[in-house]
């Protein structure tokens, strides 16, 4: 170990780094999420917080991921008593929505996140940031390595303002990393650990579009809606989520713009295998890429010069001088709630209990001109579309257009939009009247209420809040 | 009439119901439901409709709902009533009344 | 209209739900093949429900029953005529005698049901090889036929041959039932195309059954119902020639001329009705808007 005795950073242990950043009760520590379900950071650092004694920590995550269930025990324990995050799994959400935390999660935007960080609303003590390669002075990336995620972007925001970073790593490169995505004039401390994660969870196999034929309809749907609105020309933008009915739309988007002759500037945010492919075929020019959703994303960004890695805040902030979702034509969203008034929950499921949140969801549909949510109008016997949502995660102003398998309904802000729509054939309604063919196949659903005390703020991109999220009692 | 025997109708696949009737000597239905606090009245309503068409008076009726439409659910509860009355038609109580006490439970 | 004729399993409440939703002509759902033994009795009622309550907007109805030759059969025609099928596609269909069964067990439902006498149509589905050599007297047999359809899957096993992609095997069976259907003044509907995930494969074997004469296809999967749209959208010179032929049989109808030529050659009644079939599927196809295609039926 010749290279850890140049340097001093390089910590004997997780328990050594904690100890240099001068940690104390009540701190707030932070982490990101792109090793997805398959992290061990979080949890790691969470398990030895706990041996060292330390309790009243504020957890500040960029999204709260299905294996990290240890927090609920560190929750119980006192440890965390406090949490902030953009998206939360139901494997934590559900302890969240059952009273167990004191204080309330306060719910962000990808966006919202750094530019709390950046105007000091939020405030981290220490990031710990999950690297695939580092070398010994904390130049480090997600794209080298065993462990290897892709783009690191929503952590650049953390290694900037954080007091006190620790980046921790399962490979360690001679010095210097040539490919850094985070450098050494940030980073504090550098720990050296068996393994970041699990890599079959880090990044799933290939994403796969739907063979559901009904997510397959509303794919065609949306894919015609956005070519109907005149947005199929060079220089096209847009960002799509990884879910099987978005990556349908995606291709065939990218199948209209082939067949239209048509270059794309950019597709943004998480990214797949299938816009990696669209940008070797010269469909779009360049991605830009705050998280890499699967193998070939996470290939493809560390070769291809066209692929570029951001920041979350060059993404999303809104405090930013510019950023990418202002510059997109269109992105595709989905809900498990919209409102009459297209005000649409990413956040609690149909009883209310906490499930996810808003990512980038509030983030693209304020920047992007034609902000589309597609999903299916019914759902076990759940309309999509309700008075108003159990919880208001991205406002009604900022979404332009429904798309279901039954048909459309536009923003009545957006009525330009109607000849279009119209004019391309596509069956197109008010959302009252697609809220009245779900309700004739479902009935008409109980208006749920919970009185519960507040678990939860959910802080909307410009820093104010947008809605609570109650308390759910069995 | 009474159930006489027990039968099953439905999938416990998403959009579908798993249905089954048991002999009881008073008429009960059990709801199980991902919806029952949005739709929990109606699901018992529609219970009642298909066991009133069928005169069914005594049994117990359970329901493990996946997120069934109304009509997947009068379909299935159908079909179990029917399977169970089926062989049965000539051993089953003619008078029909037997006074019983209706207890719903969800 | 039935160009596209989409198969839904009869047990699958899931499955028919989509059946409000996919573009398809034809729904056929299945109470045959797609339904174990055991659950016929769930999946009738099943599908008599979905169709006494669920809308399916303009899409014909149509219920495969069970083999005539089963205790099911009876029971199938009874319930799904009082549920509102517009038609039901009997299997196995073998001569007059399969279609006289039908038909007088679909004259009691009807009467049941408090149905007009013969509002419920047949369509034959053909897969025997003496099912097509008495296609003709099936065709003939009854005034509720409306289609013929084919079943290439049994039929190559009732003729001993494998089935294969280029489909060599189905000639005659296909010309066969083409002439013995059109000759009758009924649609024919081909054997499905049954690699649920060869979308390009299907637009091929659909092709060459429009260029046979077929009306339509049966679909296994709702990802043939693009194909075979695709395959029966005539092309744009078709169209203009077919505005044409109507437009010329106008002008000849208010000049009170009997015969009239286009292009040097003479038109009547025949390509007059293929002109009007052709506009139909461009009307499909979404080449014409509806109002044109009305407006030229009414004249």
């Amino acid at each position: 170990m010749k290279l850890s005795r140049r340097t001093g950073k390089v910590m004997p242990s997780l328990k050594d780094a904690i100890r240099s950043s001068c940690l104390k009760d009540g701190m707030t520590i932070s982490f990101h999420h792109h090793l997805r379900a398959g992290d061990y950071v979080l949890n790691d650092v969470l398990h030895t917080c706990t041996e060292l004694g330390f309790s009243n920590l504020t957890v500040n995550a960029s999204s709260i991921m299905a294996c990290h269930t240890p927090l609920v025990e560190a929750i119980r324990a006192g440890v965390v008593t406090g949490i902030e995050c953009n998206f939360m799994h139901a494997s934590v959400g559900h302890a969240i929505s059952q009273g167990l935390l004191a204080n309330d999660v306060l719910f962000r935007t990808h966006g919202g996140r750094p530019a709390a960080l950046e105007s000091g609303t939020a405030h981290i003590d220490v990031a710990f940031i999950a690297a695939s390669a580092s070398d010994p002075e904390g130049n480090c990336n997600g794209k080298e390595g065993p462990s290897a995620f892709g783009s690191i972007g929503y952590a650049m925001s953390d290694a900037v303002h954080a007091d006190y970073v620790i980046v921790i790593t399962d490979h360690l490169m001679p010095y210097p990393l040539t490919d850094v995505s985070i450098p050494e004039n940030l980073v504090d401390a550098v720990v050296v650990c068996d393994s970041i994660g699990d890599p079959d969870r880090i990044m799933s196999g290939t994403t796969r579009i739907t063979r559901d034929p009904i997510g397959l309809l509303i794919a065609d749907y949306t894919a015609r809606a956005i070519e109907a609105c005149g947005l199929l020309e060079d220089d096209f933008s847009f960002q799509t989520g990884a879910g099987g009915t978005s990556l349908a739309a995606a291709a065939y988007i990218g199948e209209r713009m082939r067949k239209l002759g048509v270059t794309g500037s950019f597709a943004s945010g998480g990214i797949t295998g299938l816009l990696v492919d669209l940008l070797n075929e010269g469909v779009f020019k360049s991605l830009a890429d705050v998280q890499c959703f699967d193998r070939e994303a996470a290939a493809s960004i560390r070769k291809n010069p066209h692929h570029v890695e951001i920041s979350a805040s060059r993404y999303a902030s809104p405090q930013a001088k510019s950023t990418i979702v202002d510059r997109l034509d269109a992105v595709i969203l989905g809900a498990t709630e919209i409102g009459t008034d297209f005000s649409v929950n990413v956040h609690t499921d149909s009883n209310g209990m906490i499930m996810g949140g808003s990512g980038g969801h509030s983030d693209t549909a304020a920047g992007a001109s034609l902000a589309i949510i597609a999903a299916p109008l019914v759902r076990a016997r759940l309309p999509l579309i309700v008075d108003r949502p159990q919880t208001v995660s991205t406002p009604g102003k900022t979404i332009d257009l429904l798309v279901t398998q039954y048909g459309m309904a536009y923003n009545p802000k957006r009525r330009d939009l109607h000849d279009c729509l119209t004019g391309a054939g596509l069956p197109v309604f008010s959302i009252e009247e697609l809220k009245e063919k779900a309700e004739r196949l479902t009935g008409k659903p109980r208006l749920l209420k919970n009185e519960g005390r507040i678990v939860a703020r959910v802080i909307g991109r410009d820093g104010d809040e947008l809605d609570v999220i109650r308390a759910v009692h069995k | 009439m009474k159930i006489q025997k027990k039968a099953h109708a439905g999938t416990l696949e998403s959009g579908d119901v798993l249905v089954t009737v048991m002999p009881s000597d008073t008429l009960t239905i059990e709801i199980q439901s991902p919806v029952v606090r949005q739709f929990g009245d109606a699901i018992e309503r529609s219970a009642r409709d298909v066991l009133d068409a069928m005169n069914i008076r005594q049994g117990a009726i359970h329901l493990d709902d996946q997120g069934a439409l109304d009509c997947t659910l009068r379909a299935r509860l159908h079909t179990a009533i029917s399977r169970a009355l089926m062989e049965e038609d000539d051993t089953a109580d003619p008078s029909g009344k037997d006074g019983n006490t209706v207890v719903m439970t969800e | 209209m039935r160009r596209s004729c989409l198969f839904l399993p009869g047990n699958q409440p899931n499955i028919l739900q989509n059946g409000m939703v996919l573009p398809c002509d034809v729904l056929i759902f299945d109470l045959e093949d797609a339904v174990s033994e055991k659950e016929k009795d769930a999946a009738r009622e099943l599908i008599s429900q979905a169709l006494t309550t669920l809308d399916f907007g303009v899409r014909e109805k149509v219920v495969r029953i069970n083999d005539m030759e089963t205790f099911h059969a009876r029971l199938d025609i009874i319930n799904v005529t009082k549920a509102g099928a517009d038609a039901l596609m009997v299997p196995k269909t073998v001569g007059s005698d399969t279609v006289q069964k039908a038909a007088s067990i679909l004259d009691e439902a009807e009467e049941k049901a408090d149905l007009p006498l013969g509002s419920v149509g047949l369509i034959l589905l053909i897969e025997t090889a003496m099912g097509i050599e008495k296609a003709f007297e099936a065709a003939s047999a009854s005034s509720r036929v409306r289609a013929l359809a084919l079943g290439g899957e049994d039929l190559a096993a009732d003729l001993g041959c494998s089935r294969t992609k280029a489909s060599r095997e189905l000639f005659y069976a296909r010309t066969r039932l083409v002439m013995a259907g059109r000759a009758c003044g009924l649609d024919v509907i081909d054997t499905p195309f049954t690699d649920a995930r060869d979308a390009e494969g299907c637009y091929e074997d659909a092709s060459y059954a429009r260029s046979l004469g077929f009306s339509g296809k049966l679909a296994i999967s709702p990802h043939h119902l693009e194909p075979i749209h695709r395959a029966f959208r005539p092309s744009e010179s078709e169209v203009a020639y077919a505005l044409d032929v109507v437009s010329a049989m106008r002008r000849a109808k208010e000049e009170g001329l009997g015969a009239v030529s286009l292009r040097g050659k003479m038109i009547d009644l025949p390509v007059l009705a293929q002109a009007e079939r052709t506009l139909e599927l461009a009307t499909a196809s979404g080449m014409l808007s509806t109002s044109r295609s009305t407006s030229t039926k009414g004249d």
